[in-house]
């Protein structure tokens, strides 16, 4: 079945766009501080960061499934090629973000000041200084091109595949070709993702705060985008059923869904878990300045965060009903997509706005303003294509899921 | 489910397979007489694991300075043993549990002897901390009892304390999760069995097991609900191992990659001890129908899958000990892949991250005596490991007049060499007298997944299986 855009979804995401808009103007023209541009790029980092890799956790999903033979989820593919299909413009403002901190507009990437590694300067930082093999300008974008530019080839080419899968002319009995050729590509793009995830996520994020490391935050950050997407997907699968499309899609399917939601809000809270206790039992002052200073300054939404993106899931979703109910999935997606977009703000504000961070007009104007861009996008992708794909080898077994 | 894709491999081969002949095919070894093979490793198992009993008598007797443990090195092949074991002890509950919930139906023809090798690995894994305590009549004190002894309690900041929960609480739940399935095992041994003792012994391990549906709709409920359980215990037990290590300031141990990348490293060693053993036991028991090249493939791809993992955390705290700028952190590793311990380091590297790559070739990993050496070189590879993360990290410690080497005696390797002479004993005696594979469960996917019924046309297995309206 074609899906179109109802006249009310059209509605909803323009005054999403039009509200966050007006938003982040008025907070930003109140805004009397000293850091207001820095305020700026600092939420553009945080939105471009969160969109784009919900986008990318889509792309990683749809070729985990290919990998792994997963037969149920083949009624949802086209919704996860559609989630990816935000990947461009998230592309365009993470690079616009770099590009400007290269630039020095803004002072998000401390490493990026020339002064920091210059020994006869009074802003002479040396532990910085002995990252910079790493931590400089060039290399740094070669590393950002590199993942943006893989990463999206890999989602262009599945997307393309499935669609050219959709005209092919089977006879009883053949496999698909592309099916084959998809599962090799899924596991080149997972072997690729399986190192630049961690990677992209030191650079992009845990280089804020420069002088800090942890080795697993690559993995906490790959859990946060994975979680995300997963509940993006439970929204938009039960929007779309309750809009009379997807009709391929039962109760199990939606069951299936709502597991992946439960079970990776429990990867993310083990993560985030592991990460803090280690760190906070040790507590060595290099390591445990990064929880010091968020439980000084951000306290409530930082841990609030935890708790909420934790227990909520963790406790409602537990039982087989809740996991196929949408009364149950609709609100506790919601809450968690916030509490995980905040879990994005709260690793790159502390170490950009330093005390004055907040949740603010400029905060939730951003938000606002990103999520309608993204809704829209994703329902146009899905005005492209038949809602379901054809042609799989596995979709039978699919559209027959009874559990 | 009802449908299955037919470009799915079948799972059980051969035209000839009834259910009656899964029965046949897998109680053969107990009904028959015992073999001469059988008697002949039980002999040597066993000599080994009194070697073993041996030793640690010695050990108690005399006290751990038998060991070669110094005043730098505390901890050496004591605590390796016990996270390599407590890491074979992870395949198990991973393929009765985790892919029980994603519903892989392949988990059915290995998902009883991997959990037999898991709780014996565990109890493997649960004598060394005990012996390491030297007074071993005293290893009650670990757990939090009302005592007597005035102020002594158990502390509970202790990540070793928090050991003592979590294995015991993983061998209880696998220890019933593995029992509950074979309830209906043991019933259909026991309607079988001719003579009186056996049909008596069976009876009573069956529980009165009757087969009827209400019995199986309870059997699958129960079985979903310990999975859900045990699930996060193959989580926890790994990462509170970890925490052993993770939650000290000893620069190599004290990383936050830790609990995740122990988990990942345990079902690595766990699939290739599972790998070792059913590579032989289908040979030798003759179920190649049922463990097939398929299955083999199916646990050398998670053997990769976990191996690059446990590569990238590698990498990951490599770089990390340079981008950290702690020069003890860097130091740490600078000495571990070019100080005394190199050798232990690289071979490490070669066995668990460079050789399972080898697996992307489809005939490396579909060829049975391949996967048996590979499987061998892991097992060496993640004992290496933890020699690695555990005997380099301390040996060289922040006051070089102390650094020293560690050196085994001939209580520690006899140790070692013992337990897996008590672990075979244990595994034999499984695979004499237990149903080595879950002959019921394989039984409900052999209309979907046995391949003659998956080469039957629908009309056919229509003609068989009249649906009455």
């Amino acid at each position: 079945m074609e899906y179109t855009i109802s006249k009310n979804a059209k509605l909803t995401t323009i005054i999403l766009i039009v509200v966050g808009l007006l938003a982040l103007i008025v907070g930003l023209t109140t805004d009397h501080g000293h850091h207001v541009s820095q305020r700026f790029w600092a939420n553009l980092l945080v939105n471009g960061y969160f969109y784009f890799t919900i986008s990318l956790a889509a792309l990683f999903f749809l070729a985990l499934q290919y990998v792994s033979e997963m037969a149920w989820g083949v009624t949802t593919h086209r919704v996860f090629q559609a989630i990816m299909s935000f990947m461009p413009i998230g592309a365009v403002v993470l690079l616009a973000v770099f590009i400007a901190g290269a630039a020095h507009m803004h002072h998000l990437y401390h490493w990026m000041d020339p002064e920091v590694h210059n020994p006869e300067s009074s802003h002479y930082d040396e532990l910085i200084a002995n990252k910079g093999a790493y931590l400089n300008i060039p290399f740094f974008f070669v590393r950002s091109l590199i993942y943006i530019g893989v990463w999206m080839f890999f989602a262009y080419w599945f997307r393309k595949k499935s669609m050219e899968e959709d005209q092919l002319n089977l006879a009883a009995g053949d496999v698909s070709p592309i099916y084959k050729r998809s599962i090799f590509m899924g596991v080149l793009f997972i072997f690729f993702f399986a190192y630049t995830s961690s990677s992209s996520a030191w650079d992009w994020l845990m280089s804020i705060d420069t002088h800090w490391f942890s080795t697993l935050f690559g993995w906490y950050a790959f859990s946060g985008m994975w979680v995300s997407c997963m509940i993006f997907a439970v929204v938009l699968v039960l929007y779309l059923k309750g809009k009379g499309f997807l009709k391929e899609v039962n109760d199990s399917h939606i069951h299936d869904l709502g597991k992946w939601m439960f079970a990776i809000s429990c990867l993310w809270s083990y993560l985030w878990f592991s990460q803090f206790m280690l760190i906070w039992y040790s507590d060595i002052p290099e390591e445990v300045t990064y929880y010091l200073f968020r439980f000084e300054h951000y306290k409530l939404l930082y841990v609030g965060t935890f708790f909420v993106n934790f227990l909520l899931p963790f406790f409602i979703l537990m039982s087989r009903d809740a996991k196929r109910n949408a009364v149950f999935l609709l609100p506790i997606a919601l809450i968690i997509f916030v509490g995980h977009w905040l879990d994005v703000l709260t690793m790159v504000l502390p170490g950009t706005m330093f005390e004055d961070g907040q949740l603010g007009m400029v905060e939730i104007g951003m938000f606002l303003m990103f999520t309608g861009v993204f809704i829209f996008v994703v329902l146009t992708s899905l005005t492209k294509a038949s809602l379901v794909t054809k042609n799989h080898p596995m979709l039978d077994e699919s559209l027959h899921l009874h559990h | 489910m009802h449908k299955e894709a037919a470009i799915r491999e079948p799972l059980i081969l051969g035209d000839d397979v009834t259910y009656s002949k899964i029965s046949d095919d897998v109680l053969a070894t107990i009904e028959g007489k015992t073999t001469k093979g059988w008697k002949i490793l039980m002999t040597i198992a066993a000599i080994v694991g009194l070697w073993g009993v041996g030793n640690i008598l010695y050990l108690i007797g005399t006290g751990i300075g038998t060991w070669g443990l110094n005043k730098t090195v505390g901890w050496a092949w004591d605590i390796t043993n016990f996270v390599w074991w407590v890491g074979i002890g992870h395949a198990g509950t991973l393929i009765s549990a985790v892919l029980l919930l994603f519903r892989q139906k392949w988990r059915m023809a290995i998902n009883r002897p991997a959990e037999a090798m898991t709780i014996f690995a565990v109890f493997m894994a649960g004598l060394f901390p005990m012996i390491h305590m030297g007074r071993i009549w005293m290893a009650y004190w670990v757990l939090p009892l009302p005592n007597e002894f005035g102020p002594m309690w158990v502390n509970f900041n202790s990540p070793l304390l928090w050991d003592v929960f979590a294995i015991s609480t993983y061998l209880s739940v696998s220890l019933v999760f593995w029992y509950i399935g074979l309830i209906p095992d043991f019933a259909t041994i026991r309607d079988r069995a001719k003579s009186p003792v056996p049909k008596l012994m069976y009876s009573l391990l069956s529980f009165g097991w009757t087969g009827n549906a209400k019995a199986w709709q309870r059997f699958e409920e129960v079985s979903l609900v310990l999975a859900g359980l045990a699930t996060p215990l193959v989580f926890s037990v790994h990462s509170i191992v970890s925490m052993d290590f993770a939650t000290s300031v000893i620069p190599g141990w004290h990383t936050t990659i830790f609990p995740p990348y122990f988990v990942a490293g345990a079902v690595f060693s766990g699939f290739a001890m599972v790998q070792t053993l059913m590579i032989i036991v289908r040979k030798v028991m003759h179920l190649e129908k049922y463990v097939t090249i398929k299955h083999i493939e199916y646990m050398n791809i998670i053997i990769i899958v976990t191996g690059s993992i446990v590569g990238v955390a590698y990498l990951t705290e490599l770089f990390i000990s340079w981008y950290s700028g702690v020069e003890y952190e860097s130091y740490a590793f600078i000495n571990r892949f070019s100080g005394p311990y190199a050798w232990a380091y690289w071979c490490m590297m070669t066995c668990n991250v460079i050789s399972p790559h080898l697996f992307w070739w489809k005939k490396l990993r579909t060829n049975l005596a391949f996967t048996f050496i590979m499987s061998i070189i892991v097992n060496i590879g993640m004992w290496f490991e933890r020699f690695v993360i555990i005997v380099t990290s301390v040996h060289r410690d922040y006051l070089p007049s102390s650094w020293s080497m560690f050196y085994p005696t001939w209580v520690d390797i006899g140790v070692f060499i013992g337990t897996l002479g008590l672990f075979s004993v244990f595994y034999l005696l499984f695979l004499r007298y237990f149903p080595v594979l879950a002959l019921n469960e394989l039984k409900t996917i052999l209309k979907s997944s046995g391949e003659k019924y998956k080469n039957m046309s629908d009309e056919d297995f229509k003609k068989l299986h009249p649906v009455k309206k």
